[in-house]
């Protein structure tokens, strides 16, 4: 096992598309890192980078102590996972997942075993014998990842491997996963730019847009400290809103006439410094007219999701959504009157996008 | 709905049919000429069904050759034919593996440039650069031999371009899994390129091999030993403009003859030959 370490990468392709413009972290031994963002935003430039299937352009990339620039993707001790699996259609299962063991020298009856483990690890035993094509979307997810945990590597790298998938069976192959590297503990690098795999896979979440890193952190610090409004809209389902407000005072923020608690506002910015402002559907409560620090919220039409009630409606005139648990309130559309937890109001610099936060 | 269903069968059953006998019957007519002897054929009273002389006729066609015009039996004929049909079908396969190997997944100077000149090749068949190539060819001491025969029509784009298309199709990450599996790029072509192929190469052997067969005005040109010659010349020699001269039978039987091998691949590439055509395996 090994430590990754990026510094200061950054990818320029041929004709001049800079995907990735400096980027450094490192992920610990053992590791499970998820770099998300949206379509184009060179994550799976990062990812192949590190596997040596694009040259770095600039920057160093290191697995444990060794610095890999230059090195064969062959013998960087890496295993990857593809989006379409990529398995070798004319090769059975079997040969699927022995083929970089055979080529790499190892005796065959340790690549037997080795594969026969995987096999049984999971579960595709009984399918050894047949091609790629004779199975499953499902199957063939399990044997790209069965032919990544046979050579033993020092780092796992999947390009969002799941996308293939019906939603069921991405939830159930999401949680072998992580049980997976959990068992190995091999260090791992995941692509997706499915949030809810990125929160729930991730030890280490790195939020890239446009190249370059936004955030990097424990998932749950994402959540609840976005370092910016790209995060803090990228992060979460429904997407926070962000409204127009102004600074009032210490830890004041105004919205239109009412006035919101923000608790991890900075203090030293003057009055009447616009903001912008962003608060969870999910932090939203209902409280009664005339409570301190209340707003109106008027709702225009309510969705039911089942376990949850989407309220959309307008704020000071602009659109915003709240969720509240089903049976809460009475689903009723007009005004009704809303607080947030000073803790969870998020306020940002309308022209870089950056957090005012204490630090 | 059903009655017209079964109409339509019926009407497609009929043209099929008609166009079978108009492909089939020359060919029955063919062999039953090679079963009579020479006078049957020629007072123009054929029967239509085969008659008593096939082995007679076949025998003497094979091993001794006609009396007049070709002299040398067919069945060395038919060696030729089949050594240069094989040289160019199995040559134009190598040559083009590689060489579509090279445009597809290589990235050197000039890729693009070879890769039209190549293409350009298409309009250039051997009818066209007729004289230059029979010159080069005689200057190389090649004429009548096999390499002479075979090499000139080796030299073509088509096969290229074929694997060409092919390859493009293949997905990248199949290289790139191969690549961090460790194979360098000799093995990704013999364990993957190579065994992904295998149906085009098929297709592309079948038709280049009857391409190669029914060779006419090349052999013509480069062979003028007897012992050189191709079955499908052989043909063309035996049938003399004195049509009283012309051995009807032994004409016919060679040329009965000269339709075995290509049938023979056709047959037994057949189930490999229509998957290349219609599918891959991807
Ligand atoms: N071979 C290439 N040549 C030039 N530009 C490229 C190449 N590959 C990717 N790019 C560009 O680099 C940027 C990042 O691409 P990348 O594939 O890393 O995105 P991504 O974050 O993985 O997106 P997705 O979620 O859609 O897979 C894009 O703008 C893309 O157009
Ligand atoms: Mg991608």
């Amino acid at each position: 096992m090994a430590q990754v370490t990026l510094s200061n990468v950054k990818k320029v392709y041929a004709g001049g598309v800079e995907a990735v413009k400096g980027v450094s972290f490192d992920i610990p031994d053992g590791g499970f890192c998820v770099l998300v963002g949206p379509s184009g935003c060179g994550k799976s430039t990062l990812l192949r980078m590190v596997a040596g299937l694009e040259t770095i352009s600039h920057g160093e990339v290191a697995i444990g102590e060794r610095v890999v620039n230059q090195i064969e993707p062959a013998d960087r001790d890496i295993a990857m996972v593809f989006q379409n699996y990529a398995l070798y259609p004319h090769m059975n299962i079997y040969d699927n997942m022995a083929y970089g063991l055979r080529n790499r020298g190892t005796p065959k009856d340790e690549i037997d075993k080795r594969v026969k483990e995987a096999a049984r690890i999971l579960a595709i035993e009984p399918f050894l014998e047949r091609r790629p094509r004779q199975l499953s979307g499902g199957q063939r997810q399990r044997v790209a990842m069965g032919r990544a945990i046979v050579r033993k590597p020092q780092v796992f790298l999947f390009d969002e491997p799941l996308s293939n998938l019906d939603a069921k069976l991405r939830v159930q192959m999401r949680v072998e996963i992580k049980k997976l590297q959990r068992a190995l503990g091999v260090t791992s690098i995941y692509v997706t730019h499915d949030q809810v795999e990125a929160m729930t896979l991730s030890d280490k979440l790195v939020v890239m847009n446009a190249g370059q890193v936004e955030q990097i952190g424990l998932p749950a610090e994402v959540y609840r400290k976005p370092a910016s409004k790209f995060v803090a809209t990228f992060i979460g389902s429904p997407p926070m809103n962000i409204l127009p407000g102004q600074v009032d005072g210490h830890g004041i923020v105004a919205l239109g006439d009412a006035l919101l608690e923000a608790r991890d506002l900075r203090e030293d910015l003057p009055a009447q410094t616009p903001v912008e402002v962003g608060l969870r559907p999910e932090d939203v409560e209902i409280t009664s007219e005339g409570q301190a620090g209340s707003l109106p919220f008027d709702v225009e039409f309510i969705e039911e999701l089942g376990a949850a009630q989407l309220f959309h409606g307008k704020l000071s005139g602009h659109p915003f959504v709240m969720q509240a648990a089903t049976g809460d309130v009475a689903a009723q559309e007009g005004r009704l009157w809303i607080t947030v937890d000073p803790d969870k109001v998020h306020v940002f610099d309308p022209k870089t996008g950056a957090r005012l936060g204490k630090g | 709905m059903v009655e017209d269903r079964r109409l339509g069968d019926l009407i497609a059953y009929i043209i099929l049919t008609i166009g079978v006998l108009i492909v089939a019957f020359p060919v029955w007519l063919t062999f039953v000429a090679s079963t009579w002897d020479a006078s049957t054929v020629i007072n123009g009273e054929m029967p239509l069904y085969p008659g008593p002389y096939f082995l007679e006729n076949y025998k003497r066609i094979l091993f001794v050759g006609t009396s007049s015009t070709t002299r040398e039996p067919v069945i060395g004929m038919m060696l030729n034919s089949f050594i240069m049909a094989m040289a160019i079908a199995l040559g134009k396969i190598f040559i083009s593996v590689l060489s579509a190997y090279a445009v597809v997944y290589y990235r050197f100077p000039f890729r693009m440039a070879a890769f039209w000149i190549i293409f350009i090749t298409l309009m250039l068949p051997v009818e066209v650069r007729i004289f230059p190539t029979f010159k080069i060819v005689s200057d190389l001491n090649m004429l009548d031999t096999y390499q002479g025969l075979a090499i000139p029509l080796i030299a073509s784009a088509t096969g290229t371009l074929l694997f060409r298309q092919f390859f493009m199709t293949i997905p990248d990450e199949l290289l790139e899994a191969s690549k961090i599996d460790g194979a360098g790029p000799f093995k990704f072509f013999k364990d993957t390129l190579l065994p992904l192929s295998i149906t085009t190469i098929a297709a592309l052997f079948v038709i280049q091999f009857i391409y190669g067969w029914n060779q006419y005005l090349w052999p013509l040109l480069v062979t003028t030993k007897d012992s050189m010659q191709t079955i499908v010349i052989a043909i063309k020699k035996m049938i003399v403009t004195a049509d009283a001269l012309t051995e009807w039978q032994l004409a016919m039987a060679t040329a009965m003859l000269a339709m075995l091998p290509p049938v023979f691949v056709v047959i037994a590439m057949q189930r490999l030959f229509v998957k290349g055509l219609v599918e891959t395996e991807k």
